[in-house]
């Protein structure tokens, strides 16, 4: 029989209080963890960082407005395992609060406009279905529409397997806006956080005109249980982590947490969308790739300093300050 | 899409009996690979190696061939046919340099203006660390990438397993087409059997479930064309199978080349985008912090009683527990 202390409610909340960090495993006060953007104060482990703490630690205060917030599964292959896909998604939606695994609005980043994505995790995974996918793609036309940079924060174990190969053709969903966003000269940065794994990073997050990554997190294209069933080997350890992953050139730097809001600032002010006429369309046509063309390119960015300089006449906007070009998302916004 | 849902119940044994069984046919052993089919179908065919960064990946084929007097550019998975040439394919599962050799042909493709066609055959791309190191995943990703903005026609011809990212690398075009005992999925029938059953032994009833025969992926919307096998399966009749698929490669490859460049982009970019279940519901407008009155902003500012404090997301999502770690992605 279980004996009743009077002091068990207070035990009771006293674990509840603390979080072991399965780096170091040292003891962390929750409060604490959580002001320090949730990484453990003692060995730097970066602890999974649900989507309104990263809205936080990201954009300017109060400046995200999510769109498509009402956009929900359904289930297309009347999934069912263990439990129905139904039930998955349901228990999903009451422990997060979130309707999908993704989140994607427009927001500020140091007063730099950028359309963001992100994951959270806990939410089946975080992994990508038909919603996820859709919202990503949104997220990617606004940006294109707007001219503003896309940002994508990842944190994804793949694709849904419960969407089945609907799941598989996000990947190309999420992908194809990707190309005009290059056509038009409109930046894409990725984050990949842990973990980001299989469909996610075999697309649009491998994709990232500048790739940053989270230190430790576990970045890789199979998943452990699914390479060890197939490989039939052991896997040599941290193979999948961020640092191998800059060791071996696939992500740009590693960035902790406290540094990712500045970083990001400083290469949005580093890589300022192209300046453009009207509209992707044009764009692809009317830069040329020859060395006339590269430099009259660059000097309709630079505006009239540089035309002076290498003799190319520039147009100027009318009615347009030549500076005004180089920073087109002030004007969005 | 319209919805389709075709039951809540677990799939019944019959149906799992019936998927897999099409899954054994598509993994037959003689069961006629790429390099069987392309020889069968096109009047010539040049075949061309290696990446040029690292090395030749012989789990996939390529090179330009010549359809009924037209140049056209061929890539496929390649299997072997036994224990020795599998192992030498790799079992038609690809390295990261078997995508970015599929990615230089199809440039030269893009380039000289030829169309192009590829043949899906992969158990899915290969997952071990030598393949994580040369980024299996960036590999895939800038495959998917080239073929959504390639400015010439693409034909994907699913002969056997269409295994995952390893299959959609080389597996994004203007029309999909089938072998009747083909398979398509999101991850193979065992690895979702591991994940969702936790008992490999589960792969029969995840086949099922996933629905990933040929019939089931017409359904939905996924391939456009089903090409019937003579007999009990392609195995049976190599050049009855390729007279096939040439018919249905031609007949596909009609209709798309009707298009301008610009159409066939168009038609490509709306086919992906609207791939997908995607429900509109109302917003959840409520929780939705709105843009504050000057009053309130001062209110909060020097906190004011009466003033009510701007929920903070962190509390509209709560960050959850770290105990929570279960895959669920492929």
């Amino acid at each position: 029989m279980q004996i009743k202390f009077p002091f068990s409610r207070r035990r009771e909340v006293t674990a509840e209080a603390w979080t072991v960090c399965p780096s170091c495993e040292s003891q962390i006060f929750n409060r604490q963890l959580e002001r320090n953007l949730r990484v453990c104060p003692t060995c730097g482990h970066h602890f999974r960082m649900g989507i309104g703490q990263r809205i936080e630690l990201l954009l300017d205060e109060g400046s995200f407005v999510e769109r498509d917030a009402g956009l929900e599964s359904g289930d297309p292959l009347g999934f069912h395992d263990q439990k129905p896909y139904v039930d998955r998604l349901k228990a999903s939606q009451i422990k997060t609060g979130l309707r999908e695994a993704a989140v994607w609005g427009i927001g500020t980043i140091e007063g730099q406009r950028v359309a963001i994505g992100l994951f959270d995790f806990h939410f089946m995974g975080g992994s990508m279905g038909s919603v996820v996918g859709e919202k990503l793609a949104r997220c990617f036309e606004a940006a294109l529409i707007e001219r503003i940079p896309a940002i994508v924060v990842s944190a994804s174990g793949g694709a849904r397997m419960q969407e089945g190969t609907l799941s598989l053709l996000q990947l190309a969903k999420t992908t194809a806006p990707l190309t005009r966003l290059d056509d038009a000269g409109i930046p894409f940065i990725s984050i990949l956080t842990d973990p980001t794994t299989g469909g996610v990073l075999a697309s649009f997050a491998s994709l990232g005109d500048v790739i940053l990554a989270e230190p430790k997190a576990l970045i890789g294209f199979a998943g452990a249980r699914v390479a060890s069933g197939t490989v039939g080997e052991d896997l040599p350890e941290g193979f999948q982590s961020a640092e191998s992953l800059l060791e071996h050139g696939f992500v740009d730097d590693i960035v902790a947490r406290p540094e990712l809001r500045a970083t990001l600032s400083r290469i949005l002010r580093l890589l300022p969308v192209a300046a453009a006429e009207d509209g992707w369309q044009t764009t692809s046509e009317t830069r040329g790739w020859g060395p006339i063309g590269v430099l009259s390119g660059m000097a309709e960015r630079l505006g009239t300093a540089v035309s002076e300089t290498i003799g190319i006449e520039v147009e100027k906007p009318v009615g347009e300050e030549p500076g005004a070009t180089r920073r087109p998302r002030e004007e969005e916004s | 899409m319209s919805e389709i849902v075709l039951s809540e119940l677990p799939p019944t044994s019959e149906a799992v009996e019936a998927a897999w069984r099409r899954v054994q046919l598509a993994r037959h052993p003689m069961r006629p690979r790429t390099l069987d089919l392309v020889a069968l179908i096109f009047d010539d065919f040049a075949e061309l190696h290696g990446d040029r960064g690292f090395r030749d990946d012989p789990a996939i084929v390529g090179g330009p061939a010549m359809l009924n007097g037209r140049p056209v550019m061929v890539i496929g998975h390649q299997k072997g046919k036994d224990t020795e040439t599998n192992i030498f394919r790799n079992f038609g599962s690809p390295y990261p340099e078997g995508f970015r050799k599929a990615q230089r042909l199809m440039r030269l493709a893009d380039k000289l203006g030829m169309p192009v066609v590829t043949f899906l055959d992969t158990a899915g791309a290969f997952p071990g660390p030598a393949a994580e190191e040369r980024g299996q995943a960036e590999a895939i990703a800038s495959s998917i990438k080239l073929m959504t903005g390639l400015q010439v026609p693409i034909v994907v011809v699913i002969i056997g397993e269409g295994g995952s990212g390893g299959a959609l690398a080389i597996g994004v075009g203007d029309e999909v087409l089938a072998l009747e005992n083909a398979t398509y999925s999101v991850i193979s029938p065992e690895g979702c059997a591991a994940i969702l059953w936790r008992a490999p032994e589960a792969a029969p009833i995840a086949a099922a479930a996933m629905r990933m025969t040929a019939a089931d992926q017409l359904e939905l919307g996924i391939v456009d064309v089903v090409i019937e096998e003579p007999g009990e399966g392609a195995h049976e009749d190599h050049a009855g199978t390729a007279t096939a698929v040439k018919q249905a490669i031609l007949a596909s490859l009609g209709r798309i080349t009707r298009h301008d460049t610009e159409a066939l982009l168009t038609t490509r970019y709306a086919r992906l985008r609207g791939i997908g279940l995607v429900r509109e519901t109302e917003a959840a407008s409520g929780q939705l912090p709105q843009e504050p009155s000057l009053r309130r902003r001062i209110g909060r500012l020097l906190r004011l009683p009466g003033v009510p404090r701007r929920p903070r997301w962190s509390e509209i999502w709560p960050s959850g527990e770290d105990a929570d770690s279960n895959e669920e992605g492929a």
